[in-house]
């Protein structure tokens, strides 16, 4: 019996080994540059070693400064966005799942077809569409005469484009969800006495969450993280975080500050998913399925 | 059965998918308090029919009449009526408490009241009353057996419907619940109408049993009835291991089979009939020995032999036909495998049916 723990030793680091690629590409690749981030975030402004006493003036610059309206531009935005994808893709990923059943999950994959294309061409492909003289607007003035301002540059085109790229990411684990929902326990609750509203509120509701909360964060995180809408549709009329750390990267050259609100930005949104992951016990929800 | 209006009446019920009839004529009478089974194999159209009944399918044609009033058009969730699924259809995402309150909390009553109801239901259904509490996906498949019924009890139904519940339950658990429910149907004394593929199951606990077949009911008696005169050859095949001989009309009273090329007694045979099955039940064939003797007998050789608990059953061939022999294990037949036998029954133990 005694061989016993030595083959588990074994065994375990046979694993290890295994896994040491993996390991090796992770430290490089995601835990050395998000060190480096927050290395930077410590240095004496406008410096580009990591080997300086630490400081803490990048965070009292980002305190007594004004990048909190970036920052709170990029959150509301995209708390905004999260909200008319959620009013938006509900009701598909229903629909989806009534009619397509089983099969409604692998459907949604092709709304992730435009995904294949670059992000800044469909940015300016609604650019285009939307611009004065544009596909729509020239067609309403010269088939109707009705001549309107262009909807590009102004806060509500960059929530139309963020929602418009995030679509999928919210309905593919919507849709899941949703399609998670046995037909026999909501025909359980209708037979039980309960209206179709009671059902939708008792049943699909709660039963659907795991997907619905998936789809909260995931296009959260993406929409707090957007640029290319702000700039491409936005036309600068909003200045989001992303800018900020982009201009303190590169016009202004001075790292440890882009850093620092890398750090806070990272700080921030990962709070938030924690609080609502742990709100929302995803395992407690699914049950033991 | 009483003489009052039944509680649920159908009236040439039929439902079709496309050109699929699941369900097809059905006329039946239910009686108020009796519990009734419908037994079928997987595709006879029994759960579309109790679907229909509970108001989750809408018939194509033909009424359903509950105390004399057609409710077609009730949705389920306006009828005095409930259901416990075969997957049981618990709410995960409740707790045991919870998921038997939910038919109350639905209908407004205030949570004092629904506790006590709900405690008063476990404690009739032998659930411990510390699950109150518990999430129901962590009970085991008996406990939430138990839960599903007193989810369904809850909703206080006139007639409830079980659509096999206990399919996905192991053998002595099984035999377990199946006298459990009939002791709850006992002290409710409310209409249950239960399907399953099992007649073994239906014969436990009903008082009469429905046997359905491709849409259409064939037979429906008490099990005893069923039991011991079948229609039909499939009712009687269901039942269980038979011997079926196909014969047509002789001479004198008597059939004719013509894989064996004679001619066998049999019980008084109905006018105009033509050509049929006799079947004789395994337990009333017996080995004639030395001097014993029979109305119709058979030679062959004794092939092989099977212990099925308190009974043995042997297979007799008889040319190309397998005849099928069960004796009581005091009373197992001392021959060897491949010895000549004779068997033989009496016209008064076999049966005779149609297709």
């Amino acid at each position: 019996m005694t061989p016993a723990p030595d083959q588990t030793r074994r065994k375990l680091s046979l694993g290890a080994w295994h896994a040491l690629p993996v390991i090796v590409f992770l430290l490089l690749g995601f835990v050395a540059p998000l060190l480096a981030v927050i290395g930077y975030s410590v240095m004496p402004e406008r410096t580009f070693s990591i080997w300086q006493a630490p400081t803490a003036e990048n965070y009292v610059t980002v305190f007594t400064g004004t990048s909190y309206i970036s920052f709170l531009w990029s959150l509301g935005l995209a708390a905004l966005t999260v909200f008319f994808l959620a009013l938006i893709c509900y009701p598909i990923a229903l629909g989806l799942a009534r009619v397509f059943g089983r099969w409604s999950s692998a459907l949604t994959l092709v709304f992730t077809i435009p995904l294949f294309v670059s992000e800044n061409v469909r940015m300016y492909g609604w650019i285009l569409f939307l611009i004065k003289n544009g596909v729509l607007l020239g067609t309403l003035k010269s088939l109707f005469g009705i001549e309107m301002d262009s909807w590009l540059f102004t806060r509500g085109v960059i929530v139309f484009g963020m929602v418009y790229v995030y679509l999928p990411f919210m309905l593919f684990p919507m849709t899941l969800g949703v399609s998670m929902v046995p037909r026999e326990t909501r025909d359980a609750a209708f037979d039980l006495g309960a209206t179709r509203w009671q059902v939708f509120r008792e049943i699909d509701l709660p039963l659907s969450m795991p997907g619905v909360v998936i789809g909260f964060l995931l296009s959260f995180v993406l929409a707090v993280g957007a640029i290319a809408e702000f700039k491409v549709l936005g036309g600068q009329q909003v200045i989001p975080i992303t800018h900020d750390i982009e201009i303190a990267f590169t016009y202004s050259q001075n790292w440890p500050l882009g850093a620092a609100l890398s750090v806070l930005l990272m700080l921030v949104v990962g709070t938030l998913v924690l609080v609502v992951l742990r709100r929302f016990d995803l395992d407690a929800i699914l049950g033991r399925r | 059965m009483t003489e009052a209006i039944p509680i649920l009446q159908l009236r040439g019920i039929t439902r079709t998918f496309g050109t699929l009839v699941a369900v097809d004529r059905i006329d039946l009478d239910l009686a108020e308090g009796e519990f009734f089974t419908i037994v079928g194999p997987s595709g006879s159209g029994k759960t579309t029919m109790l679907r229909m009944l509970a108001g989750m399918e809408t018939p194509s044609a033909g009424d359903i009449l509950l105390r004399g009033r057609r409710i077609n058009d009730v949705p389920a969730n306006r009828r005095p009526t409930c259901m416990v699924f075969q997957s049981l259809a618990l709410f995960p995402h409740r707790t045991v408490g919870e998921n038997i309150e939910f038919a109350l909390k639905i209908r407004g009553v205030e949570p004092v009241k629904r506790r006590e109801r709900a405690m008063q239901l476990m404690r009739q259904l032998r659930l411990p009353e510390d699950y109150y509490g518990k999430n129901v996906t962590r009970c085991s498949g008996g406990e939430r057996q138990r839960v599903a019924l007193a989810r369904a009890l809850a909703y206080d139904p006139e007639i409830l419907f079980f659509d096999e519940p206990l399919s996905a339950i192991d053998y002595k658990l099984r035999k377990t619940l199946e006298k459990e429910l009939k002791d709850i149907h006992r002290e409710t004394g409310k209409t249950f109408v239960y399907i399953t593929h099992s007649l073994e199951e239906a014969m436990v606990m009903s008082d009469r049993i429905g046997v359905m077949r491709r849409g259409r009911l064939v037979q429906v008696g008490t099990p005893s009835e069923i039991y011991t005169a079948p229609k039909t050859r499939f009712v009687a095949e269901f039942m269980g291991d038979v011997n079926v001989l196909p014969v047509r009309a002789g001479k004198a009273g008597r059939v004719h089979s013509d894989i064996f090329g004679t001619e066998f007694t049999a019980p008084p045979i109905a006018d105009g009939f033509t050509a049929g099955h006799l079947v004789i039940r395994p337990e009333f064939i017996r080995f004639i020995g030395g001097d014993g003797k029979a109305e119709n007998t058979v030679a062959g050789k004794l092939y092989n032999e099977y212990a099925l608990g308190s009974r043995i059953q042997y297979q007799v061939r008889v040319g190309d036909h397998v005849f099928i022999v069960e004796k009581l294990r005091q009373q197992a037949f001392s021959g060897r495998l491949d010895d000549d036998v004779r068997i033989g029954w009496d016209a008064q133990d076999s049966m005779l049916v149609g297709e």
